[in-house]
């Protein structure tokens, strides 16, 4: 899909068909947002910070003022996630974005460096209470384009057992080298190590995905407490935290918390964060202080949800290649 | 040759895996949104055509194989093995059956065909797409029957057996697509 000939590759690669997809679905977005009294908001996508993600590579810039030769850097977005924040401390009520995100080094059938997200936060939320707007969100996108059967929720530990055959939380390398020995992945010890995130993320993509059934959206949630990124622990000790995903015919399709809003949490993961991209000699970008003071000031209580719209386009017209969707993919931009 | 990296591999890509060389006929990219990007590949083995899947980490590396296709025309077999000449050099290169496997059915004297060659040796043989090849017996077909539905089964002068319309006969010569050992039309002489 990538290869094309010079004389064909003005064209889109997508068809009228993915075009008007599009477009349907963002007025319906819109349409169910505005009718649940939720704002839609702008924010910036050059910022003067970036995430401290480890796995995340912005695109950088420099942004130079009237005359200035030498620019400083300035980060595309890899997600609104901070900006948002800061106007739901601000008071904005539940708002949501349609918007571009940035992120370099992806790319492949689900993956374009620059796509579209669709990112909402609801003040008062619980994770059951934002699956449960999913689900609706949903029953009202793939009207007309794709029967989906009810949706299943289901705990990520239990999921994971059920699949892999061992506790995520608990099992220790060896057990992971052996579930990936018995399904034929014995590179993983080698690429995993002693790095339990990076063995539930083999795992889990390469293990329990494919088994997922066909047309069915499923809620993984209660994630284990070391793939925390910005959800709050579950009180009651476990060792889990309020994130969920969502998965449909095996792909993620966004990701979502009950919100973290302990600004001294967030810099300890913060520190947590540098401290991995120190090993892995990563850039160390500075920690975003404006989030932090937002904290400080008081986020109010919410989940937010983060959805890929591209790859959701590609599962309502059932297409296997994310450029099927896409009018000008990076190839062609 | 420097040795390839994740972000170098795509389908076509000649490498050397488990010390044997592969070609990648498959690469996904899969990240978890939060996590660890991984290239999922699929790879064929050139020497016995195993397909094999195998996850690398970003920035893991595969050394290339030094693998190269040749135009070669197939010379003579003398009993043990085929003997091939490249056209411009006149350098012969011999290959054993493990080598040329199932295409020596297809190998007629003067044709040109694809040897691929590891470390300057033959790995494997690939016939032309179609080759035109005598009938050396098969059934007397009905008369006037042009259609060819039905058909019956006629052996080449290479030994390989064919599925061919009724009035084809023998000592005619037929062109056969060797990708999948079907019938093609007859060939005048």
């Amino acid at each position: 899909m990538s290869k094309s000939s010079p004389e064909a590759s003005w064209r889109p690669s997508c068809d009228q068909t993915a075009l008007r997809a599009r477009a349907l679905t963002l007025k319906r977005i819109r349409r169910f947002f505005d009718e649940r009294g939720v704002l839609e908001v702008e924010t910036p996508l050059l910022g003067q910070s970036a995430g401290t993600d480890p796995h995340l590579y912005p695109f950088v810039s420099q942004y130079r003022r009237p005359g200035q030769t030498v620019g400083v850097d300035y980060y595309l977005q890899t997600s609104p996630e901070f900006a948002m924040k800061r106007l739901l401390a601000s008071g904005s009520g539940s708002i949501y974005q349609i918007c571009k995100a940035f992120r370099n080094e992806e790319s492949g059938r689900h993956h374009n460096p620059e796509f579209t997200l669709l990112e909402w936060y609801r003040i008062g939320f619980g994770l059951d209470q934002l699956m449960d707007e999913i689900e609706a969100l949903f029953v009202v996108l793939f009207d007309g384009k794709r029967d989906l059967g009810s949706s299943k929720r289901v705990p990520y530990r239990k999921l994971f057992e059920q699949w892999v055959g061992v506790d995520p939380i608990h099992a220790d390398w060896s057990e992971f080298a052996e579930c990936a020995r018995r399904c034929d992945l014995s590179e993983a010890t080698a690429i995993c190590g002693e790095d339990r995130m990076i063995w539930l993320d083999l795992l889990f993509s390469h293990i329990v995905q494919p088994q997922l059934e066909l047309g069915r959206v499923y809620f993984v949630y209660d994630y284990p407490a070391c793939l925390p990124s910005l959800a709050r622990k579950k009180p009651g000790g476990e060792a889990v935290v309020e994130r969920v995903e969502i998965f449909l015919d095996g792909l993620e399709l966004g990701n979502g918390f009950h919100e973290l809003a302990d600004p001294v949490e967030q810099d300890m993961r913060f520190d947590g964060d540098l401290v991995v991209r120190r090993q892995l000699g990563l850039p160390l970008p500075p920690k975003d202080q404006r989030l932090l003071g937002a904290l400080a000031k008081g986020l109010p209580d919410c989940s937010g949800m983060a959805i890929g719209l591209d790859r959701l386009l590609m599962l309502m017209t059932g297409c296997s290649h994310i450029e099927q969707v896409l009018a000008f993919p990076v190839s062609r931009s | 040759m420097a040795d390839f990296s994740t972000s170098d591999f795509k389908n076509g890509l000649k490498v050397m895996l488990d010390g044997d060389p592969a070609v990648m006929i498959e690469n996904e990219f899969v990240k978890p949104g939060k996590g660890q990007a991984f290239n999922r590949v699929k790879l064929r083995n050139l020497k016995t055509g195993r397909v094999i899947e195998r996850t690398f980490k970003q920035n893991e590396t595969l050394e290339p194989a030094d693998v190269a296709d040749m135009d070669m025309q197939y010379l003579y077999n003398d009993g043990v093995e085929w003997h091939f000449m490249q056209p411009e050099s006149f350098e012969q290169y011999t290959a054993d059956i493990n080598v040329v496997g199932d295409a020596k059915k297809w190998l007629k004297e003067q044709d040109v065909c694809i040897i691929t060659l590891y470390n300057g040796s033959p790995l494997s043989v690939t016939p032309p797409n179609s080759v035109v090849l005598k009938i050396v017996e098969t059934d007397p077909g009905v008369r006037g029957d042009t259609s060819g539905g039905g058909g019956k089964p006629a052996t080449l002068e290479t030994g390989a057996v064919v599925r061919v319309p009724l009035f084809v006969q023998t000592d005619e010569l037929i062109k056969v697509d060797t990708r999948t050992g079907e019938y093609i039309s007859r060939v005048k002489e």
